[in-house]
């Protein structure tokens, strides 16, 4: 693992070209600073990074497998490949991160964590994280989202985290951030922000994203190892962003393979029911970095739209916003219906019932299929769909047997 | 010059603090918010903060994003904000706008300072921003002549008030607590080492806020600080009504002059 991971990468001040930097109250600077330094001592320590691969190996179950998914290909019409985050210890790319950061909480000497969470995933993998290394746990929900995803709350619960539902705002992920920024500048001498996801101000895009670049230095490997040659085209769904630059970092300067982001469509770009931030193309400021932000013309941030809660965020990190913006990476919205109908195809073809947000990257693989008979495709499939039953439960509307024996 | 120094500086001579008062634009809507301000400076306010109402402000507390929201539900433009910085400063009194960053970077940031100046404003402060990542606005404010009020907080280096307190012009801004507004009360003795850091660093006045709410307080930190900063105490006393935010403006007006 290395801190300067490609030329791609930020200067010391956590800027990505144009994007990033630190937008944040001179009461977090000192905390930001602190963590920047332990951050990079740690990574330069051959005794942290061991500690870190050894967790995820013994318990996360990393590294995840990649995996050719032989029917689904032939149905494309080109090889697919499928980096299987979906089988990780809580079901997603998310425990590499939250297990990287509460390690180097402990580190720290610090003994508590603060997350935010959307529909609950990076929550409960916090929750988790929390509770392997005995650290006080606090997630902040918006209260919309608590109502929705009941079953993570218990699961937050279960774990031992206390979980507090936002109010504020547009009562989602976005004021859930707030409020967890609020916490943090009044509880930031033993407190640890496990920041969700590869956006944020300077350290977090780029801590982020080494915690998770595990993904694509794997599957990078892997894809050589099994297939011997490196993919064609790599795609991942972008929220925030965190699978997908895990996924990317390794391959960054692999000229020859092209890089796909695809973000939430919504009910259609066209209908502004969306969450396709670098689509739209908007610079702006939100939660502590420059980036590209859905807001209005007063720079009001206006709400996101998907069916996916994971990809439902106004920003975006600050690398996707420099990758698009120099043209290394390719950033696509994938509407709501498509991403459902991938989640399907993959149930049905391979046994594989994938994570709503993962099926925006299946689904935009799948476009990129028919450009490129053949070729071959590697699809970050970030997470696993248990938590996403109840939506497809209502949007095949499902949960009826077929038939009825008897009378 | 700034007229902001100079409203410290008055209020110096008079071997007192200046109060500094804050309510959001638009709240309970742009008429009543500047009926609002301009009762707190005939009550007696030295200085005016007119906060812009933005949609994910950090450093607030419940109270002020409540008032925010409700002023961004009932249709808050960012050129009301103007509108009302014009009638406040109309009175004499130094009137800033306390904002958060996006909505200034996105109106473009010479062009807001432009509009400021044009309706009369002192300046800026800016919560959610240190001066490492506002150069633009630093040029623009002194192309402009307005003031530029950064934040100092307890957990700032000496390294950072220091530098802080070089780009700040009119005072500087130091936090009364490490937290949000309108949650915990700050004390004297915790805000003194902060206040006597700073001065350690600046000629400029400077100001205590966040947590702040009672005249006694007012009192208390008078003694440290060149001004005292009061904005959810305000924000809580205007829904029952002018005189109740004429009643709370003396209390505060008689607490700076006690100590």
């Amino acid at each position: 693992m290395t801190t300067a991971s490609s030329s791609f990468g930020a200067d010391e001040r956590g800027w990505f070209g144009d994007f990033g930097g630190r937008f944040m109250p001179e009461a977090l600077v000192a905390a930001l600073d602190e963590l920047t330094v332990a951050w990079q001592e740690a990574m330069a320590d051959p005794r942290f990074v061991a500690d870190f691969e050894q967790i995820l190996r013994e318990y996360a179950g990393v590294p995840s497998p990649l995996y050719h998914a032989e029917r689904l290909s032939q149905r494309a019409g080109a090889r697919i490949l499928l980096k299987r985050e979906d089988l990780n210890h809580t079901g997603a790319h998310k425990i590499r991160n939250v297990l990287g950061q509460a390690l180097l909480t402990k580190r720290m000497g610090k003994s508590r964590v603060i997350a935010e969470t959307g529909a609950g995933q990076h929550g409960v993998a916090s929750a988790t994280a929390a509770a392997y290394f005995g650290l006080d746990c606090t997630v902040y929900m918006g209260s919309v989202d608590t109502k929705r995803q009941a079953l993570n709350v218990a699961r937050m619960n279960l774990l031992g985290a206390k979980v507090v539902a936002v109010d504020s705002g547009s009562a989602t992920l976005k004021d859930a951030i707030n409020e967890a920024l609020r916490d943090w500048v009044a509880s930031v001498d033993h407190t640890a922000y496990l920041f969700g996801t590869a956006a944020g101000p300077h350290p977090f895009p780029s801590m982020v994203r080494e915690f998770c670049r595990g993904i694509g230095d794997e599957a990078r490997a892997q894809c050589l190892e099994q297939y011997g040659v490196v993919p064609d085209a790599i795609a991942a769904c972008v929220g925030g962003g965190s699978n997908a630059i895990g996924l990317f970092t390794a391959f960054l300067d692999d000229e020859a393979v092209d890089i796909y982001g695809f973000e939430a469509g919504g009910e259609g770009y066209d209908t502004g029911r969306h969450a396709a931030t670098i689509h739209a193309g908007e610079r702006g400021v939100l939660h502590g970095a420059r980036t590209f932000v859905l807001q209005d013309e007063d720079g009001q941030t206006t709400e996101s739209h998907s069916i996916s809660a994971g990809l439902d965020y106004p920003g975006v990190g600050p690398q996707h916003a420099h990758l698009a913006d120099v043209q290394r990476a390719t950033y696509l919205p994938v509407t709501d219906a498509e991403a459902m109908d991938a989640m399907a195809l993959l149930a049905r073809t391979e046994g594989i019932i994938p994570a709503i947000e993962s099926a925006h990257a299946l689904a935009g693989a799948l476009r990129l299929a028919e450009e490129r008979p053949g070729q071959t495709i590697l699809v970050n499939l970030s997470g696993r769909g248990d938590k996403d039953m109840g939506t497809a439960l209502e949007y095949f509307k499902l949960g009826s047997p077929d038939e009825e024996t008897g009378s | 010059m700034s007229t902001t120094s100079t409203a410290f500086a008055t209020a110096k001579a008079e071997g007192r603090a200046a109060l500094v008062g804050y309510l959001p634009a638009g709240f309970p809507d742009v008429e009543g918010s500047i009926q609002a301000l301009t009762a707190m400076v005939a009550a007696g306010c030295d200085v005016i903060e007119v906060g812009l109402p933005y949609s994910d402000p950090i450093m607030d507390g419940p109270i002020i994003q409540s008032a925010v929201q409700q002023a961004l539900d009932a249709g808050f433009r960012l050129d009301d904000v103007f509108r009302v910085v014009e009638a406040v400063a109309a009175t004499g009194t130094p009137t800033l706008v306390m904002t958060s960053w996006n909505p200034v970077e996105r109106r473009g940031v010479e062009r807001f300072a432009q509009q400021l100046h044009d309706a009369g404003g002192a300046g800026l402060i800016t919560p959610d921003i240190t001066p490492d990542v506002a150069q633009d606005w630093i040029a623009a404010a002194d192309a402009h002549d307005l003031d530029k009020v950064f934040l100092v907080a307890p957990s700032s280096t000496d390294e950072r008030i220091a530098m802080t307190t070089s780009s700040c012009r009119g005072f500087v801004y130091a936090t009364g607590i490490m937290g949000v507004t309108g949650t915990t009360q700050a004390t004297a003795e915790g805000v003194a080492p902060l206040i006597a850091r700073t001065k350690a660093t600046t000629q400029l006045p400077v100001g205590v806020g966040v947590g702040v709410s009672t005249g006694a307080q007012a009192a208390a930190l008078s003694a440290y600080a060149d001004g005292v900063i009061v904005g959810s105490a305000f924000v809580r006393a205007l829904p029952d009504g002018l005189p109740a935010l004429a009643a709370l403006t003396e209390e505060l007006a008689q607490g700076v002059r006690r100590a």
